[in-house]
């Protein structure tokens, strides 16, 4: 079957109940999405399909054929990803295992809700674990992403003259 | 003696571990001295290497370069490290700092580079980390084995790496001086050059001619004074690998022709494969092999789907043995029981019997139950056996002890087993335990199977894999006078010891009492107020393996003493503050962070209707740790933490932003515990299998973290641990004020 990831086709020979998070880990070789549970229950999995954070430990890879998958390698070329850059500023991570799938979950809540607020943080982030205890600082990097989005956003846009 | 290996049928380990307790020893007060590697060492260890290089705390690439190119006497492979190599300054300007210590989340990776630095005087930007290798000189310092735990990374190296770091800087000035024709006195250093006068050198145009130089003895320590690095609030070095997916843990490792396993353990502890039937597992596609090692039944695999798929097809048949008669239910029973009964005494001052006679004491019972470590990162580890040696990658706190065990069980001399220590996923203690079992299970699947192979747990294979942190009971009893102070105190401890038939247990069991049972309850500062008192313990044993737990034996005693303390205030009618501050002595460290807490939370100032507040203050680690916890109860009795402000005296802080990150971590984790976690037990099994019902701390519970430091000039404590303790107790304390019910048994449900 083939599988596109982060832009490039694979063409790869799994089991049809084999789940995206090991095709990706085990058969292509992107390590940065993590096993945490293998039921859907720590988010450290989370990718996106078509821009739409699911649980990649939970999904078979048949099922997403011909459509566009991102994972943390494909987010952004260098870390200039706003939730990157905002993680990296507001010094979220510690042991940093689960934070590939927090990136990746906060990367899909602010592509839908550019300013979040704390309500749309818990609903969006509470399936994401983190054991270290980092989510008072992932919420303040959710913020501060939107604030560097909203900035981004401002200087790319011409000027409006009144 | 050994329940742990025995498990495992590995009973000849047991030797291994014996030889290597010779070299371990617990001591909080090594002296400075011991601590700092003299030129003697520097010089002995190069000796070994080299002769054309004396310095081993100073590596350029160069001089690397220089004996790579030299005929390998056995090894065909890159040289060893100096063992005792913390500084490595490259050509290109470059500082790298092999740490000795594993980063697991608790900012290591940038806290212990800084005291380097700090010494070093070298550009901060250009400094780089990586883990360093298994070796005698990584030793900890007052553990005597290369591991990292007990929340003292910092204090134990400090002296040594700032030694490390100034020697270096010495050795780079004397190079520059002579280059210049000058005296090292008229050099300085200013981020990473050596200037004298007009002249001026980058410490990597220097790094090959210092290298060349004896390094000197009794280099001079900057005052503390003008330290430009430590103390000044710094940023992670590890973030961005982290946030991009590029930072490497156990489970990411790759190999050569490596496969996947995934191994089938006893269903209950102590229980034995009779046989099994391979058939169908062989049957899976991608399955390559399946191989029997001592804790099961291995299937390996091209990936680590083939390998689950083949694990769950096998047919085994277990002598599950008397481990099936456990359950925690009669466990907390016979606790119970044996809390009414004398134990072996830890502290015992005056006369409690006599004081109790004829009084009525204050009684309370106290439970907490078992309770795995669950780090986000699954137990992993990567084998590869090569002709003249072995190499292990793996994410883990105990370095010497993994690679003692995996030289015995492969017939190797210990330097033969090469140590790859990557990220960890967290750690929390789990990743720190005697037999080492994560890694020697893979060091026997590799064995058995003849092939490189990466061993990977489940999410259930961890809930379900034992060392947990134990069950327990305690028994509190008081009197009052009529200041409201007790006059007459007891403690009963009743739980399993987690250092019983370890190679810890002739340092830390004395008289028949483990002291990381009764660690914050014997040597509770309010006993000293008191005139007659006792703490004393029973250790059940279990074939549940036991651990210690992010703050070991405080994970419970905090709880304990924390909540009982405020029982006694309100028995007295008196303030929960201001009672703990008459207990404790005036210029006590608890009290500086208590009063510290008070004032940034504003404690007794009116709190929204239906709100409450909780107070404790639990010295560990050498750190001394107030939280004020505010809670609310919703109509389905849930509790919810608003806000925890925290005050640490952790005694000179080398990076703020690590005490902040810490305090805020080990606060949630023990809100985990106080809220959510238990692990019980059927018929010998657990009753929680992963994140679904093994429940912890989520993000929209998790309330705001005010972290306040006590400036403070006293003895340097830990981090990691400390914040863990009082949390439970806080929000306990919380909730009675808030509800008017005490609830004295963890994860805390309200009637």
């Amino acid at each position: 079957m083939k599988l596109s990831v982060n832009g490039q086709e694979h063409e790869v020979d799994v089991p049809a109940d084999m789940p995206l998070l090991w095709v990706l880990r085990d058969v292509i070789g992107l390590t940065g999405t993590k096993f945490g549970c293998g039921i859907a229950q720590c988010g450290a999995c989370t990718v996106h399909v078509d821009g739409a954070p699911i649980r990649s430990c939970v999904t078979p890879a048949v099922a997403l054929a011909g459509k566009q998958i991102t994972t943390i390698e494909g987010l952004s070329k260098d870390g200039e990803h706003p939730v990157q850059r905002a993680w990296i500023e507001a010094d979220v991570v510690q042991c940093g295992y689960c934070q590939s799938g927090q990136v990746m979950a906060a990367a899909a809540l602010l592509k839908q809700k550019p300013a979040p607020t704390d309500a749309d943080i818990d609903a969006a982030m509470s399936g994401n674990i983190c054991r270290c205890g980092t989510y008072q600082r992932i919420r303040a990097g959710v913020h501060r992403a939107a604030d560097l989005m909203k900035l981004a956003s401002l200087t790319e846009e011409p000027t409006h003259v009144a | 003696m050994w329940p742990n290996l025995s498990k495992d049928g590995n009973a000849d380990l047991a030797g291994v571990i014996d030889e290597l307790a010779g070299n371990l020893r617990v001591d909080r007060e090594t002296p400075a001295e011991t601590r700092i590697p003299s030129r003697r060492d520097f010089l002995k260890t190069g000796a070994t290497l080299s002769a054309g290089l004396v310095i081993a705390c100073f590596v350029p690439l160069g001089a690397r370069r220089a004996f790579a190119e030299e005929p390998a006497p056995a090894v065909a492979k890159p040289p060893p490290i100096p063992p005792n190599a913390f500084i490595r300054v490259a050509p290109d300007n470059s500082v790298t700092v092999l740490l000795k210590h594993s980063e697991m989340g608790q900012g290591v990776w940038t806290s212990i580079p800084m005291v380097v630095a700090e010494e070093l005087d070298c550009d901060w930007s250009q400094v780089r980390v990586e883990h360093a290798p298994a070796a005698p000189a990584y030793a900890h310092t007052a553990f005597g084995i290369q591991m990292t735990g007990g929340s003292t990374s910092t204090w134990e190296s400090f002296d040594q790496l700032r030694h490390a770091g100034a020697t270096a800087r010495a050795m780079l000035v004397m190079a520059a001086a002579q280059k210049w024709k000058m005296q090292p006195t008229e050099c300085k250093t200013e981020n990473g050059f050596v200037i004298c006068g007009t002249h001026k050198a980058s410490y990597g145009e220097l790094a090959d001619a210092a290298a060349k130089l004896t390094p000197p003895d009794g280099v001079a320590l900057k005052d503390a004074k003008d330290f430009r690095i430590i103390g000044k609030p710094t940023k992670r070095l590890d973030s961005k690998a982290k946030v991009t997916g590029r930072a490497e843990f156990g489970i990411d490792v790759k190999r050569p022709n490596m496969v996947v396993a995934v191994v089938a353990r006893a269903p209950v502890f102590g229980a034995k494969v009779k046989s099994f039937d391979a058939s169908k597992a062989k049957a899976v596609t991608g399955v390559v092999d399946v191989v029997q090692v001592p804790s099961g039944i291995a299937v390996l695999g091209k990936h680590f789907w083939a390998a689950k798929q083949g694990r769950d097809a096998l047919t085994i048949d277990w002598d599950l043995g008397a481990g099936t008669a456990l359950s925690t239910v009669a466990m907390r029973e016979d606790y119970r029981k044996q809390a009414r009964t004398p134990g072996v005494v830890a502290k015992k001052a005056g006369g409690v019997d006599a004081a109790f006679k004829g009084a009525k004491p204050i009684e309370a019972e106290y439970e907490v139950p078992f309770l795995a470590h669950a780090p986000m990162e699954p137990e992993n580890c990567t084998v590869e056996i090569g002709k003249d040696g072995a190499d292990i990658y793996t994410g883990t706190q105990f370095q010497t002890m993994d690679q003692a065990l995996s030289a015995k069980i492969l017939g190797l001399k210990p330097e033969q087993v090469r140590i790859h220590t990557t990220f960890l996923g967290g750690g929390f203690g789990r990743r720190a335990n005697p037999t080492c079992d994560y890694v020697t299970e893979a060091v026997e699947v590799a064995k058995a199977s003849g092939k490189t192979v990466k061993v990977v747990w489940t999410r259930e294979d961890d809930i379900h894999g034992g060392y947990y942190r134990p069950m327990w009971v305690s028994r509190m009893r008081a009197t009052l006078g009529k200041d409201g102070k007790p006059v007459a105190w007891a403690h009963t401890i009743v739980g399993q010891s987690i250092i019983a038939g370890t190679p810890f247990a002739p340092m830390m069991i004395k008289d028949g009492v483990d002291a990381t049972s009764v660690e914050g309850a014997a040597d509770s500062p309010y006993l000293e107020s008191v005139p007659a008192h006792l703490v004393d313990l029973h250790s059940p044993s279990s074939p549940i393996p036991v651990l210690w737990w992010r703050s070991v034996g405080h994970s419970h005693t905090g709880f304990v003493v924390e909540s009982f303390v405020d029982e006694l205030a309100h028995a007295a009618k008196q303030d929960p503050l201001a009672y703990r501050r008459a207990l404790l002595p005036e210029k006590s460290r608890e009290r500086r962070a208590l009063d510290l807490a008070a004032e940034k939370f504003g404690w007794g100032k009116p709190l929204p209707k239906g709100h409450g507040a909780g107070i404790a203050v639990h010295q560990s680690f050498g750190s001394y740790v107030a939280q004020i916890a505010e809670v609310s109860v919703d109509d389905k009795k849930q509790i919810r933490v608003h806000r925890v402000v925290c005050a640490i005296d952790c005694g000179p802080v080398v990076n703020p932003l690590t005490v902040e990150a810490q305090m805020q971590s080990g606060i949630v984790y023990g809100l985990s515990a106080a809220l959510h976690s238990e692990l019980t037990f059927k018929e010998g099994k657990p009753e929680q299998s992963n994140f679904h019902n093994y429940t912890v701390m989520r993000l929209n519970e998790a309330p705001q973290v005010e972290v306040h430091i006590v400036p403070s000039t006293a003895k340097m404590g830990g981090c990691g641990e400390p914040g863990t303790p009082p949390s439970a107790p806080a929000v306990a304390n919380a909730v009675f004020a808030a509800t008017g019910q005490r609830l004295r048994k963890l994860p805390l449900r309200l009637a």
